[in-house]
C-alpha cells in the first residue's frame, strides 16, 4: 500500500506562465464564476473578465489597457454618460503630504460631503472618508470623549474643537501589510491605494487602521448617475463594487494632475494644506518647519503624511 | 485501486446513511434543517451583500470572525489530545487519534466556512492560493492563517480517510507514513491557533488585542474547549458501541483540563490587573466588555460575565477530584467549559476589541438574525461531516466482522 | 479639469493688474459699490471726524473701532485706492498689504500659503484669495456657520 501518500496539493507547479495560469483558472473555476453572475447573458461575460482579472501590479500595459476599456465601457453604459477610467502613475520627486489647522477648523463639514461628491462615494448606503470630531477645548485631543455626530445650529460651538479624520497615509501603514492578498499598497508617491477588483473583503485591513479611515461597502454602493464624477482613475474614485474596501486618496485623480484635493478647495476656513513634502518650498513645508505639528497616535509608528497643527 | 476506492466510497457512505436508530436520524434530521435554513440565509446574504448581517465600519468583524477563532482552538485541541493518549499508553489510542483528528477536519471545515460567509467577494479566494494568486507573504498573518489551516485540513484528512481506508479493508495502515504525519500535526495544532492569535494579536490599532499574552490564552482556552467535546463523544461511544475507553483515562483528560482552565484564567487575570491597575485610555475596552460606556449598559456585558463564571466553576468542578469523576458533575464541567470559551472566543475577543472604534465612537454590535441563522447553518454542515466520520468509523471499527470487505 | 479656473490676476474691474507674485481672486466688493469714484467725487468735502455714513448702513466696524475710521483705509483723494499708513496708494488687490501692517505674522503665514485658502494647483498657478474674502475688513472676525448634516449612525445605515 506505499501508494497511500498524502493527496497531491490542488495548486499548479510553480508558476507556469501567466496566460495558461488564467486558462487553468477559466476551467477549474468555471462554475463559481457562474454562481457569483446574479443574472443576465451579457453580465456573464463582465462577470468572468472581472473573475480572471490579475492584480492590478501584474497587469501588462496592454492587458491595463483593455481592462480600462472594459471599465470605461461599463461604466459610460450604467450611469448613462462618458465615465473615463484612466492609471496615471505616480510623478517622479514627489511625495505628498497634508497638513490640517486645529485652531482654523469650524467642524461644519463641507470637506465630507466636497469629497463625497468629487470621489464617488455611495450616498445610500452612507460612506464618509472624513470623520470630523468634536471635542472639548477644555480636555484637549481625546478621542474617548470624541463626537463624530453633533448636529448644532452654527458651528463652532461654544467651548468646542473639530477634528477631521481621515487616510493619515501612513509610510509604515498596517493596513497594507495586513492584507492576506497584496490588495491595498503605498505608491510611491505615498499615498495607500487599492485594487478593488483584488481585494476579497476580509476587512483585515479595517481591523488594522488605527484611524478608522477605511471603509466596506456592506451593501450595493449607490451613486446618482447625474451626480456621478465621470473622471476617474482605476485606483482612485471610479465606482467601487459591493463588498470592497476603499478609503481616501487625496484625491489621487486630481492631485497627479497637480490640483489640491477637493477638501483643501472647499475648506471654507482654508485649514486643510496640502503639498509636496520633497519641495523645500511648498506650503506643507513651510507648515511643517514653522509651526509645531503633530501626527495622530505617533507611538503606533504609522508614520502618517497627514499633520495636525495649531495654526494660532 | 481505482475500484477499491469507489467501493470504499460507497461502502462507507452506506455506513453513514444505514443502520442507525431513530436518534441518530433525529440528529441526521436537525442537522439538515440547520444546514438547509442557513442555506436560505445565506442566498439572502449572497443577494444583498453583507449588510444584512449587522457588522459595521466600526465593529467590521462580528460572529462569523468569533466562532472561526473558536473553532480553531477546537481543531488545534483536538489533536493536542493525541499527546496525553500516548504520554499515559490508553488503549484506545488509535481511536482517539482517530476521532482528534476527525473532529480537527470538521473544525476546520467549519472554521474556512466561516472565513467564507464573511467574505465581501468569496469568488476572489483564488487570490489566496499560492501560486495563482498574490498572496502578501511574509507580511501578512492572514496569507499564513489561510496557509496553515489549509495545510493542517489536509493533513488530518489524509490521516483520518488512509486510516478509515486501511481498516475498511482490514489491511495494517502503514507506520512510517501515519506517524510523522501524525506528530507532524501536534506542531501544526499549536502553530494554527498561535498564527490564528497573532492574526489579532500583531494589530497595534486595537490596544485590546495587541497584547503578549493572547496566544497563550488562546492555546490554554483550547485546551480547555476541545477536549471538552471530545469527553462527550468519548462517553456517548462508549454507550453506544462496542468502543472502549477507560473511567482513568476519562478522569485524566478532565485533570489536565482543569490546569489548562486554572492557567486560563491565571492569565486572564493578569491581562485584567494589568488593565485595571495601569487605568490608561486602554481600560475602555474592558468597561465595555462587562460593564458599559458613557452610562450605557453593554449588551455583551451578561454573556461576558457568564463566560467567566463557567471558567470559574467548571474548573472548580475539574479540580476537586470528587466532582471530577462523578459523571453528572463532570458532564456538567465539560457543557459549562465548552459553553465558556465558545462565548470567550465568540463574542468576548472580537466585539470589545472593536468597542469603542479607533476614533472613539461606539456601535453596539449584536448579530443579526441572518448572521446566527448563517453561523447554525456551517455548524450543521460541520457536525453532520463529524457525525457521518464517526458513525462510519464506528462502524469499521466496533460493529463489523474484521477482514476485507466484500467487493 | 485642469486650467477650468479663470486666469487669475486679470480680475479686479478697474484696478491695475495684481502682482504677479500673489495672483488673487477679485476683491469682494458689494454689488455696485465700485468704483467708489462714481459718487465720491474729488471735490466732496472731506469729514475727518468720525460718524454715521447714511448710504453705506449695513457696515457696522467692528474693527478696533474706537481707533480706526474709514479713511485710516480709503484714501479721500483717491477714492478707487487704499493707502497704507505712510501714504502709498495700493490697489484693492493688494489688500494684504494694508492689513498686513498690523497683522505682520499673519501676512508672512499667508504668503508662504499657511494662513488663507489655495485652490489650484500644489505644484503650478495657485490662486490666493484676499483677506476680505473670507474677514469683512469692517467686522472681520469669521462668522460662524451652519453645519452639514452629520454622519448617519451606523445603526441607521441599513
Amino acid at each position: 500500500m506505499s501508494d497511500l501518500t498524502v493527496t497531491p496539493l490542488p495548486v499548479p507547479e510553480p508558476p507556469a506562465e501567466g496566460f495558461t495560469r488564467r486558462e487553468a483558472l477559466i476551467l477549474g473555476l468555471f462554475a463559481l464564476a457562474g454562481a457569483a453572475t446574479t443574472s443576465g447573458c451579457s453580465s456573464d461575460q463582465k462577470a468572468m473578465d472581472e473573475f480572471v482579472q490579475k492584480h492590478f501590479k501584474d497587469l501588462s500595459p496592454e492587458e491595463l489597457k483593455t481592462v480600462l476599456a472594459r471599465m470605461e465601457k461599463n461604466l459610460t453604459k450604467k450611469y448613462g454618460k462618458p465615465v473615463t477610467v484612466s492609471a496615471t502613475p505616480a510623478m517622479e520627486g514627489v511625495l505628498f503630504g497634508y497638513a490640517l489647522d486645529l485652531s482654523r477648523c469650524i467642524g461644519c463639514r463641507r470637506c465630507v460631503y466636497g469629497c463625497v461628491d468629487e470621489n464617488n462615494q455611495s450616498r445610500d448606503p452612507q460612506t464618509h472618508y472624513i470623520t470630523v470630531l468634536e471635542m472639548d477645548k477644555e480636555k484637549g485631543v481625546d478621542l474617548q470623549d470624541a463626537n463624530a455626530y453633533y448636529d448644532h445650529e452654527t458651528v463652532p460651538a461654544e467651548g468646542k474643537f473639530y477634528m477631521p479624520v481621515s487616510c493619515q497615509q501612513c509610510e509604515n501603514s498596517p493596513c497594507s501589510k495586513v492584507c492576506p492578498v497584496g490588495a491595498t499598497w503605498k505608491e510611491p508617491d505615498g499615498i495607500v491605494v487599492i485594487d478593488y477588483n483584488w481585494c476579497i473583503g476580509c476587512r483585515s485591513c479595517i481591523a488594522a487602521c488605527p484611524y478608522g479611515a477605511r471603509r466596506f461597502n456592506w451593501g450595493e454602493p449607490n451613486i446618482p448617475a447625474d451626480e456621478l464624477n465621470p473622471v476617474t482613475e482605476y485606483l482612485g474614485n471610479r465606482p467601487r463594487p459591493r463588498g470592497v474596501v476603499e478609503k481616501c486618496t487625496w484625491c489621487l485623480h486630481r492631485v497627479r494632475k497637480g490640483l489640491y484635493p477637493k477638501c483643501v478647495e472647499v475648506c471654507p476656513v482654508g485649514a486643510r494644506k496640502f503639498g509636496n513634502l520633497l519641495d523645500p518650498d511648498s506650503e506643507i513645508r513651510y507648515i511643517i518647519e514653522n509651526k509645531r505639528v503633530f501626527i495622530l497616535k505617533e507611538e503606533l509608528n504609522t508614520q502618517p503624511k497627514f499633520f495636525y497643527y495649531y495654526g494660532l | 485501486m481505482l475500484r477499491k476506492v469507489s467501493n470504499f466510497v460507497t461502502g462507507t457512505a452506506r455506513m453513514a446513511f444505514l443502520g442507525g436508530n431513530k436518534l441518530y436520524y433525529a440528529w441526521l434530521g436537525l442537522l439538515a434543517f440547520c444546514i438547509v435554513q442557513g442555506l436560505f440565509a445565506y442566498a439572502q446574504q449572497f443577494e444583498h451583500g453583507l449588510i444584512v448581517t449587522h457588522m459595521r465600519d466600526s465593529v467590521s468583524w462580528g460572529f462569523y470572525i468569533g466562532n472561526f477563532t473558536f473553532l480553531v482552538g477546537v481543531a488545534a485541541a483536538a489533536v493536542l489530545l493525541v499527546i496525553p493518549a500516548y504520554v499515559y499508553d490508553w488503549k484506545p489510542i488509535k481511536e482517539v487519534a482517530l476521532f482528534g483528528e476527525m473532529l480537527a477536519v470538521a473544525s476546520i471545515v467549519m472554521c474556512l466556512l466561516f472565513v467564507m460567509v464573511d467574505m465581501g467577494h468569496p469568488e476572489r479566494f483564488w487570490h489566496l492560493i499560492p501560486g495563482l494568486g498574490h498572496m502578501n507573504l511574509p507580511s501578512s498573518i492572514m496569507a499564513w492563517d489561510s496557509l496553515v489551516l489549509n495545510i493542517y485540513l489536509l493533513v488530518n484528512l489524509s490521516v483520518a480517510s488512509y486510516l478509515v481506508y486501511c481498516a475498511y479493508y482490514g489491511i495494517h495502515y502503514n507506520h512510517k507514513i501515519v506517524v510523522p504525519l501524525v506528530i507532524f500535526s501536534i506542531p501544526m495544532a499549536i502553530s494554527i491557533h498561535t498564527v490564528t492569535a497573532f492574526l489579532y494579536n500583531g494589530m497595534a490599532s486595537r490596544p485590546y488585542w495587541n497584547s503578549a499574552i493572547l496566544a497563550p490564552r488562546f492555546i490554554a482556552s483550547a485546551f480547555c474547549s476541545g477536549p471538552a467535546l471530545l469527553l462527550i463523544l468519548f462517553q456517548i461511544l462508549r454507550k453506544v458501541s462496542a468502543f472502549e475507553i477507560k473511567d482513568e483515562a476519562i478522569h485524566k483528560v478532565a485533570e489536565l483540563m482543569s490546569y489548562a482552565m486554572g492557567f486560563n484564567l491565571f492569565l486572564f487575570g493578569a491581562e485584567v490587573f494589568k488593565e485595571y491597575y495601569s487605568n490608561t485610555h486602554h481600560l475602555v475596552h474592558y468597561q465595555y466588555l462587562f460593564a458599559g460606556l458613557h452610562g450605557k449598559p453593554s449588551p455583551i456585558a451578561l454573556y461576558a460575565w457568564m463566560s467567566l463564571i463557567f471558567a470559574v466553576v467548571s474548573f472548580l468542578l475539574f479540580l476537586i477530584p470528587k466532582t471530577r469523576r462523578m459523571p453528572l458533575t463532570m458532564n456538567i464541567g465539560c457543557v459549562l467549559i465548552y459553553m465558556s470559551v465558545y462565548i470567550e472566543k465568540g463574542i468576548a475577543l472580537i466585539i470589545p476589541g472593536f468597542t469603542p472604534d479607533q476614533l472613539g465612537q461606539v456601535y453596539e454590535y449584536v448579530p443579526s438574525a441572518t448572521e446566527l441563522r448563517i453561523a447554525a447553518g456551517v455548524f450543521g454542515i460541520g457536525f453532520l461531516l463529524f457525525t457521518l466520520m464517526v458513525k462510519v468509523s464506528v462502524v469499521i471499527l466496533f460493529e463489523r466482522e474484521q477482514g476485507p470487505a466484500h467487493a | 479639469m485642469t486650467g477650468a479656473k479663470p486666469a487669475v490676476g486679470t480680475v479686479a474691474a478697474s484696478a491695475k493688474p495684481a502682482a504677479a507674485l500673489f495672483p488673487v481672486a477679485p476683491p469682494p466688493f458689494s454689488d455696485g459699490v465700485f468704483p467708489c469714484s462714481e459718487c465720491h467725487k474729488p471735490g466732496d468735502k472731506v469729514d475727518r471726524v468720525p460718524h454715521k455714513v447714511e448710504f453705506h448702513e449695513d457696515i457696522v466696524l467692528h474693527h478696533d473701532e474706537k481707533n480706526r475710521w474709514c479713511l485710516d483705509c480709503h484714501d479721500a483723494a483717491h477714492r478707487d485706492s487704499l493707502h497704507l499708513a505712510d501714504g502709498r496708494l495700493i490697489p484693492f488687490t493688494e489688500s494684504y498689504r494694508l492689513c498686513g501692517q498690523c497683522h505682520g505674522p499673519t501676512l508672512r503665514n499667508w504668503k508662504a500659503g499657511e494662513h488663507g485658502k489655495r485652490t489650484g494647483s500644489w505644484s503650478g498657478a495657485k490662486q490666493y484669495l484676499l483677506c476680505p474674502s473670507c474677514h469683512s475688513p469692517h467686522s472681520p472676525h469669521f462668522k460662524p456657520l451652519k453645519p452639514k448634516s452629520p454622519p448617519l449612525r451606523q445603526e441607521a445605515i441599513k
